[in-house]
C-alpha cells in the first residue's frame, strides 16, 4: 500500500504526534508499505529519508494561543506536489483541527483521507468561527480517528462530526530492558517524567508527597526525568528530604526505558492536559508498577484501576498515602505487572498498525470523498 | 433594456447552473459512497460472526458457551435484511458481551497460544466492524445535512434515491476483549 501521512508539526522539534507518525512509518515499512510523510521545515533539517518538508512554518494566534503553521500558495504548490509525485491510495491526515498541512492536503487530495485527532481542545471562539470551514473540509474525510476519548469527545462537540477510537502505540518489547543497579534502593525507587515547570506534570503534588514517603521509607529514592529549572526546583524540596531525590535532567530514550525497568513504582501525577497516556504504557512495558492521578485518559489506559493504582487528581497526601501502601505491599505491586504485561500489549504497534491498516482497507473501499469543483463536461 | 443587466443575469444564471450541477453530481458521489460503505460494513459484520464461529468450533470454549455463540452467531449471519439483521447483530453482541465481560475470567484460556490467537482475532473483528459502523454513519450524516438543504429539496437534486438512514445497533466491543 501507498501511504502518503501529513504531519502537522516540525519534524526536528519533539513531539507526541511526530513521534507517532515516525513508529508509525517505521512499523509499515517493515511489512512493506510505503510511506511518505509530509512535514513543515527545511529541506537542509536532518530528516529521514522518507520525509518532504514544504518549507518553513509561521507563529500566528490561533485559537486562543499561537499556532505554527505552514501556508501560502507556495506551500500549497508542494502539496500538490507531493501529491501527484506519491500516487498514494490513502492519504492520512494529522491533527486535522491544526491550521496546518493537514487543511492544506485534505483540500486538494483525490484519494481517500483518513484523518487522526490527537488532542483534546477546550471549545474557543476563534475555533466555533472557523467551524463552517472546518466541517466542510472534514466532510472530505472517509474515516476519522480520535486516538483517546477525549480527543474524540473534543472532535464531536467542536465539529459535529463521530469518530472511532484507536489508541496511540508503541513498541512494547523495547522497553524490556535492563534496570540500572545504581538507581536502585532497598525501600524502593520512584520516578517521575515531565517538563519540571509545567505545572500540569505535577511534579508539585508529587514533591509534596515525597517528604511523607521519604519518612516512611528513609531509604526510598525518587528519580526525576525531564527538562527544566533543576536548581530552582531542588532548593525547593525541604533539606531532609532534597538528597533523595535524583535529577536526571531530559534522559535518552534509552535511559527513559532504564529508569521505567528500575522503578518499583511510576508516578504519574499530572493534573490535566493529557489526551492519551502513553508514558503510562510504557512504564506499564517496561514492568514499573504505575500510581496515576485519575485523569480520564489514564483511567481508560490502567483499565479503570485493574492495571495500576488511581489517585485523587492534585491531591497530595493522598498520593503519598498510596505510595507508601504500595511501596510496603510487593504482591500488590506484583500484580499490577503482571496484569500490565498482558493489557499493555493492545497498545504494542503490531495491534495497533493492524487496526489502523484495516481502517486504510475500508477507507480505500468505500472510496475517496473528493469533491473538487471541476467545470462539468471536463475531466 | 440595458445590455449589462442582460449580461449580469446570464452570467447568474451561468453560476448557478454550474453549482446546481456540481451540487447534484457531489450527490450522486455521495450516494455511490454510501453503497460502498454499506457493502463494507456488510463484509465486516460477516467478518465478526465467522470469527465468533470460528471461536465457538475450535473446542476452547466450555459446550454451553460454544452452543449459544454459534447461535448467535449463525442467527446474525442468516437473519433477513435490515431492522431484522441488525437485531441479529445486536443479539450476538449481547451474548459475546456476557461470554467475555471479565478479563480476569478469560486470563488462564490466553495462556493456551491457539485460544490467544482466536480471541485476538476476534477482538480485531469486533473493532473493525465497530468502525466500519461508525464511517458508515458518519456519510450518512453527511449525505443527510446535504439533502436537507433547501434548494436540494425543492429542485429534487437527489433524483428518487431514499433518504439514506444510519444503521443502529450494538455493535459494543467485549470488556474482556477491549483491553487485549
Amino acid at each position: 500500500m501507498k501511504v502518503g501521512i501529513a504531519c502537522p508539526y516540525s519534524w526536528d522539534v519533539p513531539g507526541g504526534v511526530q513521534v507517532h507518525i515516525r513508529d508509525f512509518t517505521e512499523e509499515l515499512t517493515s511489512r512493506g508499505h510505503k510511506v511518505s510523510v509530509l512535514a513543515p521545515g527545511d529541506d537542509d533539517d536532518d530528516l529521514p529519508p522518507y520525509v518532504t518538508t514544504v518549507g518553513r512554518p509561521v507563529a500566528i494566534p490561533y485559537n486562543g494561543s499561537v499556532a505554527r503553521v505552514a501556508f501560502g500558495p507556495r506551500i500549497a504548490a508542494r502539496v500538490r506536489r507531493w501529491l501527484v509525485d506519491g500516487q498514494f491510495d490513502v492519504v492520512h491526515v494529522h491533527e486535522p483541527a491544526s491550521l496546518s498541512l493537514g487543511l492544506i492536503t485534505t483540500l486538494w487530495a483525490e484519494v481517500p483521507i483518513v484523518a487522526t485527532s490527537h488532542s483534546a481542545m477546550r471549545r474557543s471562539r476563534a475555533m466555533s468561527a472557523a467551524q463552517g470551514i472546518l466541517k466542510s473540509a472534514f466532510e472530505k474525510f472517509t474515516a476519522h480517528i480520535a486516538v483517546s476519548e477525549e480527543a474524540r469527545r473534543t472532535v464531536v462537540q467542536h465539529l459535529g462530526v463521530d469518530a472511532v477510537l484507536i489508541p496511540n502505540g508503541l513498541f512494547v518489547d523495547r522497553f524490556a530492558v535492563a534496570p540500572k543497579e545504581e538507581w536502585r534502593s532497598p525501600d524502593g525507587t520512584l520516578s517521575f517524567l515531565g517538563r519540571l515547570d509545567e505545572p500540569r506534570k505535577g511534579l508539585q503534588v508529587l514533591l509534596k508527597a515525597w517528604s511523607a514517603v521519604h519518612d516512611a521509607f528513609p531509604k526510598a529514592r525518587l528519580l526525576v526525568a525531564g527538562p527544566g529549572d533543576i536548581d530552582g526546583i531542588r532548593r525547593g524540596i525541604d533539606s531532609r528530604h532534597r538528597d533523595a531525590v535524583e535529577f536526571l535532567g531530559a534522559v535518552s530514550d534509552e535511559d527513559k526505558a532504564a529508569m521505567l525497568a528500575t522503578s518499583d513504582i511510576y508516578v504519574a501525577p499530572q493534573t490535566g492536559g493529557e489526551s492519551f497516556g502513553i508514558v503510562l504504557a510504557e512504564a506499564m512495558a517496561a514492568g514499573a508498577p504505575v500510581l496515576a492521578s485519575d485523569l480520564e485518559a489514564f483511567r481508560a489506559v490502567l483499565d479503570g484501576g485493574r492495571l495500576g493504582a488511581l489517585v485523587p487528581i492534585g491531591d497530595a497526601s493522598a498520593l503519598a498515602d498510596e505510595a507508601i501502601a504500595l511501596l510496603g505491599d510487593p504482591a500488590r505491586r506484583a500484580r499490577y505487572r503482571a496484569a500490565a504485561s498482558l493489557g499493555v500489549r493492545r497498545y504494542d504497534w503490531s495491534r495497533v498498525a493492524d487496526e489502523v491498516l484495516a481502517v486504510y482497507e475500508m477507507a480505500i473501499a468505500v472510496g475517496s470523498g473528493g469533491h473538487t469543483f471541476k467545470l462539468p463536461g471536463l475531466p | 433594456m440595458n445590455w449589462e443587466w442582460l449580461f449580469v443575469t446570464i452570467v447568474v444564471l451561468a453560476a448557478l447552473g454550474v453549482y446546481l450541477s456540481w451540487t447534484a453530481g457531489r450527490l450522486d458521489r455521495r450516494h455511490a459512497r454510501l453503497e460502498a460503505s454499506r457493502a463494507v460494513l456488510d463484509a465486516e459484520l460477516l467478518r465478526r460472526s465467522g470469527s465468533v464461529l470460528d471461536l465457538a468450533t475450535a473446542g476452547l470454549l466450555d459446550p454451553a458457551t460454544s452452543v449459544a455463540l454459534a447461535d448467535a452467531a449463525s442467527r446474525a449471519r442468516t437473519a433477513g435484511e435490515g431492522a431484522e439483521r441488525y437485531q441479529a447483530e445486536s443479539d450476538l453482541t449481547a451474548v459475546l458481551t456476557v461470554v467475555l465481560d471479565d478479563p480476569a475470567d478469560l486470563e488462564p484460556l490466553r495462556s493456551d497460544p491457539a485460544a490467544e490467537a482466536s480471541l485476538e482475532d476476534l477482538a480485531m473483528a469486533c473493532r473493525r466492524a465497530a468502525h466500519a459502523r461508525r464511517f458508515h454513519n458518519e456519510l450518512v450524516r453527511g449525505a443527510v445535512r446535504l439533502r436537507r438543504k433547501a434548494f436540494v429539496r425543492w429542485l429534487r437534486l437527489a433524483g428518487y434515491a431514499p433518504m439514506p438512514e444510519t444503521v443502529e445497533l450494538d455493535d459494543t466491543v467485549p470488556r474482556g476483549l477491549a483491553s487485549e
